[in-house]
């Protein structure tokens, strides 16, 4: 009982953690990306179709995050290259999505898909209880080896530590010769790909199907969780294993009979995260590492 | 490499054209669009965008759908002229439709002809102190009111869909989740024009929508109040050294536009609805952004704006039925018809000039530097 409840906790945060890995590396560049949840969706129904089609979950995969990255390629041509605010676009990559995706998916309806296979890592997975841990498919595992690499890229590398200078002042990069537009280009489309894998998850392992709207409000999540984990791809991980927990503990509670109105449980991640907002601007920005230049417009100067 | 130059004047024309032209871009684009997908365009864009409009009713139909997105869209114009990003205008719009709804229930038997302003007033307390929130996290804490103004939408989502479900349900809903329905004394009645009687769902919403733009209207052009907000958008800093306060400002138009969503929802459940339940609203509080920047942040275009976007949610209703697609596709001409918007807003700010590698303007009659 308790390790299919840990999981299915495992399960419903590797979504969060793909496309909350993506924006973050997004926002430590200084862009902020409403659009995850319509970048997830459109990952979804083209996993869901390229799966359908060729019947191989792995296609799903990679037409997934190849879908994720050409909807963050409309938001980089017209964030960077026309300018234009970011979260008026980031919104409007999110309603954009929204209606392609239920376009393209219109006919997928009431088909079904089979999902990727679960590996069970030889001796761990015997494990009693924390065995679930490794009985997981490749996309979860290889969303952690994603968070690693991000972690270690941000942290460890130059082009990281140039990536997150370019997020702190874009001038003070500009000034210094770095390519601020190619790199911030770069980022949101590592953004897009990871939220297109996010979205990608959802009919490959989650729900074999499309529905419209299937990612249900979990791009929003990403992006609360992102200021949640004030920036960091650990945190991010341990955060969204809770947001997860949340998520299923609502479904135990009705189970059980709780008297704790289960939409409370589900308003703690947005609660929390307006908590860690309020916490960190009344620290001073720089304390927790947050892009001082996030959301704001480049203008290249000669 | 293209550079962004700042323009120093914009023609009128330009102002005027851009939105046309965005217009009639979005029409192509989301026409290619539906080319690409394997649907006839044309065919596509007569539903979405003419068959609406086949019917004299519809007239009335595409008032009513334009009504929360004026209202709303009006109060965000404001905010956004005082570079204010209020983006939690669904969540004040459930705040506002909750607070006037628990009005409403508390007097199930009246008759009281005060009920509907009772409620008027209701939702927009409710709305605003939905927009107080992010309001006064700002000004005390300097918290970026784009999250949680956008975090709190979801809180309200998830109020409405408790309060319905559990504490206001109706006891004879047969499980389902609404609350019992409103006394006739608290429902907006439908609207008869002269000559022509009702026409489809029109409701007296639609004029007082129609007032408040105006209203919004000389409010920003004519008054103090409207200068002060306009001001601290453009030069904040000048603002400051004329004695103005931003945080009245910030709080002001925070304020302003929670209450006039709160309004919108309490008019659309009020006329539409008449009771509570978890939808309420199809994302009026996001679209109504979409109408405040095609209406270029002025409220009386504002109505027109209004006017164009309902007529593609209105399309999106016909095309549901007729080309068996979902209602959320009308979110690809939405969503077009805002990235073009916003291009238009820069390529009118600046001007692209080509500048080559020894930094010289390749344009001629430009000053090199």
């Amino acid at each position: 009982m308790i390790d299919e409840l840990l999981l299915t906790v495992l399960l419903t945060s590797v979504p969060l953690i793909l496309a909350a890995t993506g924006e973050l590396v997004a926002e430590k560049s200084g862009v902020l990306n409403l659009g995850v949840e319509g970048m997830m969706l459109m990952g979804a129904v083209a996993a869901f179709g390229a799966a359908l089609v060729s019947g191989s979950p792995y296609l799903g995969i990679i037409s997934g995050g190849l879908a994720g990255i050409a909807t963050a390629a409309v938001f980089a041509l017209f964030t960077l290259g026309l300018a234009t605010n970011q979260v008026a676009t980031g919104l409007a990559l999110t309603i954009f999505g929204t209606g392609l995706s239920g376009l393209i998916g219109a006919p997928l309806v009431g088909q079904a898909i089979e999902g990727l296979p679960e590996f069970h890592i030889a001796v761990l997975a015997q494990i009693p209880v924390l065995g679930a841990a490794f009985k997981l498919d490749i996309m979860a595992y290889g969303c952690i080896l994603m968070v690693s690499l991000t972690a270690w890229f941000l942290a460890s590398t130059r082009a990281g530590l140039i990536l997150r200078s370019v997020g702190v002042n874009h001038d003070s990069a500009h000034a210094l010769g770095y390519p601020v537009l190619v790199i911030r280009s770069l980022a949101v489309l590592f953004g897009g790909f990871m939220a297109g894998l996010g979205g990608a998850y959802l009919p490959l392992v989650l729900t074999p199907h499309w529905a419209e709207g299937m990612t249900a409000g979990r791009g929003w999540i990403a992006l609360a969780l992102v200021v949640f984990a004030s920036w960091r791809p650990w945190r991010l991980v341990a955060g969204a294993i809770l947001f997860g927990g949340v998520t299923i503990m609502q479904l135990a509670g009705q189970a059980k009979g709780w008297t704790i109105p289960p939409q409370f449980l589900s308003m703690l991640p947005y609660l929390a995260t307006i908590f860690v907002l309020v916490f960190i601007s009344s620290r001073g920005r720089n304390y927790f590492g947050a892009p001082a230049h996030l959301g704001r417009v480049f203008h290249p100067t000669r | 490499m293209i550079f962004l130059q700042p323009r120093t004047s914009v023609p009128l024309y330009v102002t005027l054209l851009v939105p046309v032209i965005s217009v009639l871009a979005t029409l192509i684009a989301g026409g290619l669009i539906f080319a690409v997908l394997g649907y006839a365009p044309l065919p596509a864009l007569y539903e979405f965008f003419i068959a609406p409009l086949s019917r004299p009713d519809q007239f009335g139909n595409l008032l009513v759908k334009a009504c929360p997105l004026i209202i709303i869209g009006t109060g965000l114009v404001f905010c956004y002229r005082a570079n204010i990003w209020n983006i939690g205008a669904e969540g004040q719009l459930i705040a506002g439709a909750v607070g006037a709804g628990g009005l409403a229930l508390s007097f199930p038997d009246t008759t009281s002809v005060f009920l509907l302003p009772g409620m008027a007033v209701c939702a927009i307390l409710s709305g605003a102190l939905w927009a107080a929130i992010p309001a006064l996290c700002k000004v005390w804490f300097r918290t970026n009111e784009i999250l949680v103004s956008l975090m709190l939408t979801y809180v309200a989502a998830l109020l409405i869909d408790w309060i319905v479900r559990g504490p206001w349900r109706d006891p004879m809903s047969f499980g389902f989740p609404l609350t019992p329905y409103y006394p006739d004394a608290g429902l907006i009645s439908a609207l008869h024009l002269p000559f022509i009687g009702r026409l489809g769902q029109l409701h007296w919403g639609v004029p007082v929508a129609l007032l408040i733009a105006v209203a919004g209207y000389f409010f920003l052009s004519r008054m103090l109040g409207g200068f002060q907000v306009k001001l601290m958008g453009d030069a904040p800093r000048a603002g400051t050294f004329a004695g103005f306060s931003p945080n009245r400002v910030t709080i002001g138009v925070l304020l302003a536009s929670g209450g006039l969503a709160g309004l919108a929802g309490m008019i659309e459940v009020s006329a539409n609805i008449g009771q509570l339940q978890p939808n309420i609203s199809f994302g009026y509080g996001f679209t109504a952004i979409i109408v405040a920047f095609l209406a270029r942040l002025n409220p009386l275009a504002v109505i027109v704006a209004g006017l164009v976007v309902a007529l593609a949610e209105l399309g999106g209703d016909t095309a549901q039925i007729s080309m068996a697609i979902p209602k959320v596709v009308t979110g690809i001409f939405k969503g077009i018809l805002l990235f073009f918007l916003l291009a238009g807003e820069t390529l009118t700010r600046f001007q692209p000039v080509w500048v080559d590698q020894t930094g010289k303007f390749s344009k001629k009659g430009q000053k090199t530097i």
